[in-house]
C-alpha cells in the first residue's frame, strides 16, 4: 500500500545553510509520527515544503502517491493536508468564528459578484460552513469566545482557534508544529488527550513537531528525529530516545 | 458539501445540533446594539430622503459630490481596509471611471445611467491589471507604485493625440440631466435621488461582501497572507480581484462625479484627489463600512470649512482641522462611536 505521505531525498538549502538534506521517509495512513530535532534541525523548513512555502532543491513529496511539488500553496487543504504554525499565524483582526470559518474556505465555492449580491446558493453554502465552524468550536471548546477577536484572546486559547481552524480543513494529514510552545504542564497534558482524541475521533494522521519529549513519547507511535538537516534517528519512541547519536545532538546543542 | 456529513460521522454524533451562540449584545438606555444600528440606519435614510427639500440646490450639489466621494472612499477601503493594499492612485480610477461617462455622453450620446455600468466594467479591470504587477510590492512599495499611477493619470489625458476623446486641457462639458417622468424635481435634486440611490445599492453590496466567504479570505490576507494561503485562499487572485473591485467602485463614483459636477478635465483628478480620498477613508476609520460616509462628507467640506475661516490661510486651517481630528479620533469616526458604545455599555450595566 502506498503511504500517506512519502518524503524522498529531500534538500533545502538557503544560500550556504543546508536546512534539509536528502531527508526521507514514510508516513502511514492513521499514524503520529513525531518530529524532534534540536533548535535550528530542519523541522519547520520540512513543514514548510509539505504545505509548498519551501520548494526543496532535490528530492520529492508525494502525497497518497502524487507529487505536490506541482501545486501551489493554496491547493494543499484540496488534497487534505492541513497545518499550524510555530509562531501561531492567526487572522488576529477576525473573530474565532471567522478564522475557523476561513479554515473551511475551500469547501464552499463563491465570488465577489455572488457574494456581494448575497444569492441563494451562497446563503446555503455559508450555512454548510457553519456547520462545520461551529461543530469544532463545540469540540474545541471554544464557544464563550466565539465572537471575539483573536487578538484578545489569551496565548493557549489562541493555540486551540488555530487547531480548531486547522480541523475545519478537514484534512487527512495535519501537520502540529509544536503546539505544547508555550503551554504550561496542565495544559500539555490537556493538549496530549486532545491530540490522541483528534486522531481517533476524527481520522487524521499527524505529524508532530514537538520539543516537549514527554508529549511526544506519550503520543507518537513512531519518531523521526533530525539534527543539521539530516535525518539521524528512526523508529519506536523507546529506540529514538536511547539512540547514542539523538542523546548526542541534545547534548551537543545543550553543552 | 461532502465536510459536513464527515464531521458528523467522526464525533458520532446522529444529528448536527450544534449550539450556536449569538453574539452578546451590549444593552444601552434598555436598546440592543442591533436595535440602536437599525434605529440609526431608519434615521439616516429619512433624513437623506428629507434633505433635499429643505435646503439650497447648492448645498445638494454638495451633498450629491460628499455621496459621491464616500463611495469613491469605499472602494478605497475594500482595498485597504478589508485587503490591507494600499493605494495612492485611486483619483486615476476616479478619472478613468469620469472620463469613460464624459466620453460616452459627449461622443455617443449615451444616457447618463448606462454609463456607470460601462465605468465599473473598465475600471474593474483596469484595476485587476494594475493588481496582478502590484502582487510583488508591499506596504510602501505598492503605495509608491500607485502613486505613480496617479502622477500620470492627468497628463495622460492632457496628451494631445488623446485630445480628439479627452477634450485636452478642456476637458469635457457634460449636461447635466432633468429629472424624468416629469417629476417635480429641480435637476440637482434628481441627481441627488440618483446618486443616491446608486450609492444605496453599492453599499449593501460592499456589506455583503465583506461579511461574506469572500470577504472574510479578503480579511484574511490581510491579516497573515501566508496562513490565508496555507488554509486554501488563494491569495494573489484574491488581491488581483479586489484591487478591480475597488477600482470598480471608485470608478462608478467617478462616473457619478461627471454627471454631477457637469464637466471632467483633467486638473480635477491630480494626485491630490488620492490623497482627499485616503485623508477621507482615515478619518472615517480604515476597515469601517458606515465610516466612509464620514469621509465622504469631511473630504468635501473641510476644505470648505478651511477656506470659510481664513482664505489666506485655508491649506494651513485644514491641516489644523486634520490634526485636530486625528488626535480626537486617532482610529477614525467609527472608532469614535465604537468607544462611545462601549463606554456606554459598560455604564449601563
Ligand atoms: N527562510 C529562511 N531563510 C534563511 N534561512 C532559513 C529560513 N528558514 C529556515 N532557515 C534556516 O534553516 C535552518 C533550519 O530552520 P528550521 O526553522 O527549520 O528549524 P527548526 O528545526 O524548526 O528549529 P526550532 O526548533 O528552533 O523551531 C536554520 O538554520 C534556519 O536558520
Ligand atoms: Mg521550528
Amino acid at each position: 500500500m502506498t503511504p500517506l505521505l512519502r518524503v524522498a531525498n529531500v534538500g533545502v538549502r538557503f544560500g550556504g545553510i543546508v536546512a534539509l538534506e536528502r531527508v526521507s521517509f514514510d508516513l502511514e495512513a492513521g499514524q503520529m509520527l513525531g518530529l524532534i530535532g534540536p533548535n535550528g534541525a530542519g523541522k519547520t523548513t520540512l513543514f514548510n515544503c509539505l504545505s509548498r512555502l519551501y520548494t526543496p532543491v532535490e528530492g520529492d513529496i508525494l502525497f497518497e502517491g502524487a507529487s505536490i511539488l506541482d501545486k501551489a500553496p493554496h491547493r494543499m487543504v484540496e488534497i487534505g493536508i492541513g497545518r499550524t504554525f510555530q509562531n501561531l499565524a492567526l487572522f488576529a483582526r477576525m473573530s474565532v468564528l471567522d478564522n475557523v470559518r476561513v479554515g473551511g474556505h475551500h469547501v464552499a465555492r463563491s465570488d465577489f459578484f455572488s457574494d456581494a449580491l448575497h444569492l441563494p446558493w451562497v446563503r446555503r453554502q455559508d450555512h454548510a460552513l457553519d456547520e462545520i465552524a461551529w461543530e469544532l468550536i463545540d469540540y474545541l471548546d471554544l464557544h464563550a469566545v466565539a465572537h471575539r477577536s483573536v487578538a484578545d484572546l489569551p496565548f493557549g486559547l489562541q493555540k486551540r482557534v488555530e487547531l480548531a481552524r486547522a480541523l475545519a480543513v478537514k484534512p487527512k494529514l495535519l501537520l502540529l508544529d509544536e503546539p505544547a510552545g508555550g503551554l504550561n504542564h496542565v495544559e500539555v497534558d490537556g493538549l496530549g488527550r486532545l491530540i490522541r482524541r483528534i486522531r481517533d475521533e476524527r481520522n487524521v494522521t499527524v505529524l508532530l513537531v514537538e520539543h516537549h519529549m514527554n508529549l511526544v513519547m506519550s503520543v507518537c507511535d513512531r519518531v523521526v528525529a533530525l539534527d543539521f538537516g539530516r535525518k539521524i534517528a528512526d523508529g519506536t519512541p523507546a529506540e529514538v530516545q536511547r539512540n547514542p547519536d539523538v542523546i548526542a545532538a541534545y547534548l551537543g546543542t545543550a553543552a | 458539501m461532502e465536510a459536513t456529513p464527515a464531521a458528523i460521522e467522526a464525533t458520532g454524533a446522529a444529528t448536527p445540533s450544534v449550539v450556536r451562540l449569538p453574539p452578546a449584545q451590549a444593552v444601552i438606555g434598555g436598546i440592543t446594539l442591533a436595535r440602536w444600528r437599525q434605529l440609526a440606519i431608519i434615521a439616516c435614510v429619512i433624513v437623506a430622503l428629507v434633505i433635499p427639500f429643505v435646503v439650497k440646490n447648492f448645498f445638494i450639489f454638495q451633498l450629491t459630490l460628499a455621496l459621491v466621494y464616500a463611495l469613491a472612499i469605499l472602494g478605497l477601503n475594500l482595498l485597504t481596509g478589508f485587503n490591507g493594499q494600499f493605494s495612492l492612485g485611486h483619483s486615476a480610477f476616479y478619472a478613468i471611471g469620469a472620463y469613460t461617462a464624459a466620453i460616452m455622453m459627449d461622443h455617443w450620446d449615451v444616457a447618463y445611467y448606462w454609463t456607470l455600468p460601462v465605468a465599473g466594467v473598465v475600471c474593474l479591470i483596469s484595476g485587476f491589471l494594475f493588481g496582478l504587477p502590484a502582487l510583488r510590492l508591499e506596504g510602501i512599495y505598492l503605495a509608491l507604485a500607485t502613486f505613480a499611477l496617479a502622477i500620470a493619470a492627468p497628463q495622460i489625458l492632457k496628451f494631445s493625440p488623446l485630445e480628439h476623446w479627452t477634450g485636452g486641457v478642456q476637458g469635457i462639458v457634460v449636461i447635466k440631466p432633468d429629472a424624468p417622468f416629469g417629476l417635480p424635481l429641480s435637476s440637482d435634486q434628481w441627481i441627488y435621488f440618483f446618486t443616491l440611490a446608486v450609492a444605496a445599492v453599492l453599499y449593501v453590496c460592499a456589506v455583503n461582501l465583506v461579511n461574506s466567504r469572500t470577504g472574510r479570505a479578503m480579511k484574511a490576507i490581510r491579516d497573515n497572507a501566508i496562513a490565508a494561503g496555507a488554509m486554501g485562499v488563494n491569495v494573489s487572485l484574491y488581491k488581483s480581484l479586489t484591487f478591480g473591485v475597488s477600482a470598480l467602485y471608485t470608478g462608478i463614483a467617478g462616473a457619478l462625479g461627471a454627471v454631477v459636477a457637469g464637466f471632467v478635465a483633467p486638473d480635477s483628478f491630480t494626485f491630490t484627489l488620492s490623497i482627499q480620498l485616503f485623508v477621507g477613508l482615515v478619518v472615517g476609520g480604515v476597515g469601517s463600512i458606515p465610516g466612509t460616509l464620514f469621509g465622504g462628507l469631511f473630504a468635501l467640506f473641510a476644505p470648505n470649512v478651511a477656506e470659510s475661516v481664513s482664505k489666506g490661510l485655508a491649506g494651513a486651517v485644514y491641516g489644523v482641522i486634520l490634526i485636530l481630528v486625528i488626535y480626537v479620533m486617532p482610529s477614525g469616526a467609527a472608532g469614535l462611536v465604537r468607544l462611545i458604545v462601549s463606554k456606554l455599555a459598560r455604564s449601563a450595566r
